[in-house]
Formats: structure tokens, C-alpha cells, sequence
């Protein structure tokens, strides 16, 4: 398993570097101007000054080396700079976004907290209501509770984020006022009440996004489960005397998970990127707002980096997922 | 061994209904039968003539709905099986009555190693350690003539071929010294040698541990070779059951001869064609109010269409559900 691991470590390199270049020829080749939001009263003149400034003015096989330096070598360098006191980095230069003129390192781990906070949770969450909901529904078929696991996961799937999401501030935030309608990055957990506030304003943001979550990991938890139910091994489970929890919870959930796993470490790339709506909706500045605004900005840097991080992390969760799958199941051996 | 003294299994018209959408099926009509302590007792059938589904029966294996074991008493140990409460029914399956299915391939579990899965029952109802067990465990695999037992408790049932999958699973079955061994094909998804080896090994694990064992099968050849008593099923009803050597020289029901014929013979000329029996096996709708074998049977009668014949007792431990069967007119 471990040499494994090392060799689908090292096959990723080529696969990332591939994955970058293909990034950075789509951002080059797309339209979209850096400069498009500066005032019409400066001279073309120097606007064309300002792009060569950016760094624009180089060809890409000049500058998509230096990026790779960039983010491969000289962000490192400053992260254990800063870690560690030492001064690897010597000043070099970071990527910089070209709207905020900081480095786009500073930009992502201020907006990462949020994103944890509300979009990691919210998966969370939805993954372990998911589970349960899944193996009930499984082993209760066609039963009352199954009949509304099926409903809600329809729901689920089928109302988008923006609809739930404003439905429930319409509910909570102006009927009822329970709830605070925007979410206050500026908070801080310092105390007991402050933990308690920090707990309401997640509730909506974690609840849409959960759904969604829910309503997939559950559907296939159930599948998985309806077909290992009527396996053979279940049976003679049964005929060894084993109760029925040791039966559903151990002999058919063990087999179960090995799909679900794959579904859910999947998903974890997916989170980061895909909560952008939600984000909107609730004032949550996170990563997903930070790459729309980027986008509309032309600012290629941090586009350019939100984008491969998470390119990086949806190699990583499939390396993840595989080697789980061959923990979980004795018949996959990938020495 | 038939009258060996006092039956440690004593089933009483047991009847087995699956409620399905479309309809019932009586997939068990009153069967009846009784098993002696270290008897061998032989249960043959077509496909669907209700073998498998009456041992299941008896454990409260089948799934619940669409099946409803509906009447009847199954006597074990004193107890009525079919009145037990799930929890008691745990103690007897796997500890007293043990079981071993028809497909090693798909009967055990592939993500546990095989010696957790013998010693599961091990622990559960023996109460032994982790430890104890593994002991156990290990000494089952070699009395089911698995070499390198120590060993091979760590691998895992896609480690094994099917002839030893099943020899696993004749070990799980064994594991806490059950009184009742029934063995539901267990040699019909492997080839012809290996089945051979089971069956040795059976025979040799019966004498050794004196167990009763009902063994349930289609090929007459396999019930021959090791059978003390044999009952033939058909359309979920016992139509024929006698002593074996009794069964296979003296045949009174119609089905039994007519199963016997389908054998090829090695010796003499060959065949042009293999015999069969004309039709269809019956599904049973409804229970049982004509013979349901009537529309196959080369003898049948008026009557036969009126009336289910009853078990007519021919002596020596010998009865027939037919009523060509003498002493059946009276």
C-alpha cells in the first residue's frame, strides 16, 4: 500500500503540472482585461504601461515558468519563512493578485476560515445525517421513513440553493428574526455567547448546502445498502446466529461503505468550489466568492491559483478515496 | 437409521406462504418429517419443489415479508422453533442447528478474514475470547482438512478457491458443535471432484462428531452414496420417503420412479436422448386441493384431480403420496 501511495504520489506531479498549463492556456486565451475596470480617463497609453507592469506585457511560455516558480518555489519559501523565522524566501516575489495588489496567499487564508467554518461543516453535517438516513432507509424499505428520505433527497436534488437559501431567510431571518440573514466574517469567538452567535449565523448557510449533501449521500448509501441486504453473506450472517445489529451494522455496512466512501472523498473538492451560490446568498466571503469576483476582475493570478488548489485537491481526494477503498476492501490489493 | 430412538428434530405440518403482490405462493404444504440424532437424512427435489425454503423455514431465515411460515410446529430441544422470540431463535441458529448454503462464492462475507467469520459464532454463543476462539478457529480449519490452518485464518474468502470457500463454511456451520447440520446443496456450485471431497469430508465429520445432518440436493446420485433416510419434495409437499436402499430398489411414487429414470446409465448402450420428465414443475397458487403432480404423472386417476392424496404408509418406514399405493383404496 505505502509504495503505492508513493507511486501515484509521484504519477501526480506530471498529472498537476499538465492540469496547470492547461489552466493557464485557458486564462490566456480567454478574453477579459485586467485593466477593463480602471477609469476611461487614463490614456490607452498608460493602461499598456500599467498591463506590462502586471507583468502582462511577457509571452506565456515566459511567464507560465515564473508562475510555476512562483507558486512551487517562492510561496513555500515565505510559508516557513513565516513559520519558522528563517529567510529562505529573500524577498523574491510572490504571485500578486492584480485587483488587490497583495498576495493572493494572504487573500486565500484570510477568506479559508469562512470556508471551513460554513462549507467544510456544512459537508460534514450532511454526511452524517446522510449516513444514517441511507441505512434506514435501506432496511426499513418502502416503509413511512423511507418514503420521506426519498421525498427530502428529491427536494434535495432538485431546489437550488438560491431558492432554498432565500426561502429560509425569508422564514427565519424576516418572519421569525431568529436567525441573522448575513453572515459576519468579522466575528470573533472569544466566549460563550460569542460561540453561540457564531452557531446561529452558521445554521442557514450549513443547512442548504447540507441538503444538497444529504440528498446525494443518502441515495447512494441506500443503494449500497438495498444491494448487499440481499447478498448471501447476509444470510449465513444470520444462520450463525449474529443479531441484527452486528448483521446490518457490521456484515452489510463494512460492504456498503466501500462505494460511499468514494462518493463522499470525491465530493471534498467539490465543497470548496461549489458553494459559490450559497456564499452569495449569505454574505459568507469565502473562497468561492473570492474566485467569482476574481473572475470578473480578470484577475488571472488568483484565478489562476484558486483554480489549481483546487485541482491539487481533487487528485489528492481521488489518491485518498482509492487508497481508503483498498483498506476497506480486502480484495483490492494494489502492491 | 429409522426408529432411532426419541427424534431430536420433529417438524409437523409446516406451511410456508410468500405474499407477494401478485398473489401467494404455497411454496410449503403441510410437510412433515422427523430426523434421529446422527442420521443422515437425504431431501431431494426439482428446483422450487420447496427444499431449500422448508429448512429455512424451520430458522426463521426467510425474509419476512413476503414469506409468512404460517403453520405448523418445528420440536427442537423441547421448544417449538416457530413460537420462539427472534432473540431465542439467535441461540439455536448457528449453535445447535448449524447451516451451510448452496454457494460458497457469494456465502461469505469478502471484506472480513475467514477467521474472524468462524470465530464470530465462536464468541457469541460459546462466549470465548478473542483468543480461545482463534484457537478454535483454527482447529475447525484443520478438521475440514484446510492445510496451514494457522495461517490461512488471516486470509480473506477470495483467498480461497470454492471447494475450500465451502469447506470454510462447513466450519462455520461446525464451529459450536451444533446437534443439526443442514447442508442446503452445498455441493452443487462445485465440480464434480471437489464435490467428491466433500462429501467424504462429511461423512467422515458425521461419524466423528455424530451429528444429525439433512442434506439437501437434486442429484440422487450424491443422496444415494451417503443418505440413511430420504424424502423426495415436490410442489412443496413430501411425496415420497423411505429408508435409501429402500427408496432407490422399491420407488412408489410416480415422480420418484420417473426421477430415478432420468439418471443416465454408464453401463449398457447409451441413450439417444437423456430422459426427462414431460412439463413443468407446478407454482403453487393456492394450497394443495389435487394431486400437483397429476398433469406430469404417467398413472394418473380421476381422483387425483379432487383430491391431494395423503402420506399412505407402505411399512418399513416407507410412505408415498399416492394413491396407486397399496392400502391407499381403503
Amino acid at each position: 500500500m505505502l509504495t503505492y501511495t508513493i507511486r501515484r504520489l509521484l504519477l501526480s506531479i506530471p498529472t498537476l503540472l499538465f492540469i496547470a498549463f492547461v489552466i493557464f492556456m485557458l486564462l490566456e486565451l480567454a478574453p477579459g482585461d485586467p485593466m477593463a475596470n480602471m477609469p476611461l480617463s487614463i490614456p490607452p497609453e498608460i493602461k499598456q504601461k500599467m498591463r506590462e507592469a502586471l507583468g502582462l506585457g511577457e509571452p506565456w511560455y515566459v511567464r507560465f515558468p515564473l508562475w510555476l516558480n512562483q507558486f512551487f518555489v517562492v510561496e513555500p519559501q515565505y510559508w516557513i519563512d513565516n513559520t519558522f523565522g528563517t529567510n529562505f524566501a529573500d524577498g523574491a516575489q510572490r504571485i500578486i493578485s492584480f485587483n488587490s495588489r497583495s498576495p493572493v496567499f494572504d487573500t486565500i487564508s484570510e477568506r479559508l476560515p469562512q470556508t471551513v467554518w460554513v462549507v467544510a461543516m456544512s459537508y460534514v453535517v450532511g454526511v452524517l445525517i446522510a449516513l444514517p438516513i441511507g441505512i434506514i432507509s435501506a432496511y426499513r424499505q418502502y416503509s413511512v421513513f423511507d418514503q420521506a428520505g426519498t421525498f427530502v433527497s428529491m427536494i434535495g436534488f432538485s431546489v437550488p440553493p438560491f431558492f432554498s437559501g432565500v426561502l429560509l431567510i425569508v422564514i427565519f431571518s424576516v418572519q421569525l428574526k431568529w436567525l441573522p440573514s448575513i453572515y459576519d466574517t468579522t466575528h470573533v469567538v472569544n466566549s460563550w455567547d460569542s460561540f453561540v452567535f457564531q452557531l446561529r449565523q452558521m445554521v442557514m448557510p450549513v443547512m442548504v448546502l447540507a441538503l444538497q449533501t444529504t440528498a446525494q449521500v443518502s441515495r447512494y448509501m441506500r443503494a449500497s445498502m438495498l444491494d448487499n441486504l440481499g447478498q448471501d453473506y447476509v444470510r449465513t450472517a444470520r444462520a450463525k446466529g449474529m443479531s441484527e445489529s452486528v448483521v446490518v451494522m457490521k456484515h452489510v455496512l463494512r460492504n456498503s461503505m466501500i462505494p460511499v466512501i468514494t462518493v463522499i472523498a470525491l465530493g471534498i473538492p467539490s465543497i470548496f468550489g461549489g458553494a459559490i451560490i450559497t456564499e452569495q446568498i449569505f454574505k459568507v466571503n469565502g473562497l468561492g466568492q473570492l474566485l467569482i469576483i476574481s473572475l470578473q476582475a480578470s484577475d488571472i493570478p488568483m484565478v489562476m491559483t484558486i483554480t489549481f488548489l483546487l485541482a491539487v485537491l481533487i487528485v489528492l481526494m481521488n489518491l485518498i478515496a482509492d487508497i481508503l477503498y483498498g483498506i476497506l476492501d480486502p480484495r483490492i490489493r494494489y502492491d | 437409521m429409522p426408529d432411532g430412538g426419541p427424534s431430536i428434530l420433529d417438524v409437523r405440518d409446516l406451511k410456508t406462504v410468500f405474499r407477494i403482490r401478485s398473489g401467494e405462493v404455497h411454496a410449503v404444504n403441510d410437510v412433515s418429517f422427523e430426523l434421529a440424532p446422527g442420521e443422515l437424512l437425504g431431501v431431494v427435489g426439482e428446483s422450487g419443489s420447496g427444499k431449500s425454503v422448508t429448512m429455512m423455514s424451520l430458522l426463521g431465515l426467510l425474509p419476512s415479508p413476503p414469506a409468512d411460515v404460517c403453520g405448523g410446529s418445528v420440536t427442537f430441544d423441547g421448544q417449538d422453533l416457530l413460537k420462539l422470540a427472534p432473540e431465542g431463535l439467535r441461540k439455536v441458529r448457528g449453535a445447535k442447528i448449524g447451516f451451510v448454503f448452496q454457494d460458497p462464492m457469494t456465502s461469505l462475507n469478502p471484506v472480513f478474514n475467514v477467521g474472524m467469520q468462524i470465530a464470530e459464532p465462536l464468541r457469541k454463543h460459546m462466549g470465548m475470547n478473542k483468543r480461545e476462539a482463534a484457537v478454535r478457529a483454527k482447529e475447525l480449519l484443520e478438521l475440514v482438512g484446510i492445510p496451514d490452518a494457522a495461517r490461512r485464518l488471516e486470509d480473506y474468502p477470495h483467498q480461497f478457491s470454492g471447494g475450500m470457500r465451502q469447506r470454510v463454511m462447513i466450519a462455520i456451520a461446525l464451529a459450536c458443535d451444533p446437534q443439526v447440520l443442514i447442508a442446503d446443496e452445498p455441493t452443487t456450485a462445485l465440480d464434480v471432484t471437489i464435490q467428491a471431497q466433500i462429501l467424504e469430508l462429511m461423512k467422515d465429520l458425521r461419524d466423528k462428531l455424530g451429528m444429525a445432518v439433512i442434506w439437501i440436493t437434486h442429484d440422487l446420485g450424491v443422496i444415494a452414496g451417503i443418505a440413511d433416510r430420504v424424502m423426495v419434495m415436490y410442489g412443496g409437499q413430501v411425496v415420497e420417503h423411505a429408508p435409501v436402499a429402500e427408496l432407490f430398489g422399491n420407488p412408489k411414487h410416480p415422480y420418484t420412479r420417473a426421477l430415478l429414470t432420468t439418471i443416465p446409465k454408464i453401463s449398457g448402450e447409451r441413450e439417444k436422448r437423456l430422459t426427462i420428465i414431460e412439463g413443468q414443475p407446478p407454482i403453487m397458487t393456492a394450497a394443495p386441493s389435487a394431486c400437483p403432480f397429476r398433469d406430469r404423472c404417467d398413472v394418473a386417476i380421476d381422483r387425483c384431480a379432487v383430491e391431494n392424496p395423503r402420506r399412505y404408509d407402505v411399512g418399513d418406514g416407507h410412505d408415498a403420496a399416492c394413491f396407486h399405493v397399496e392400502g391407499a383404496h381403503a
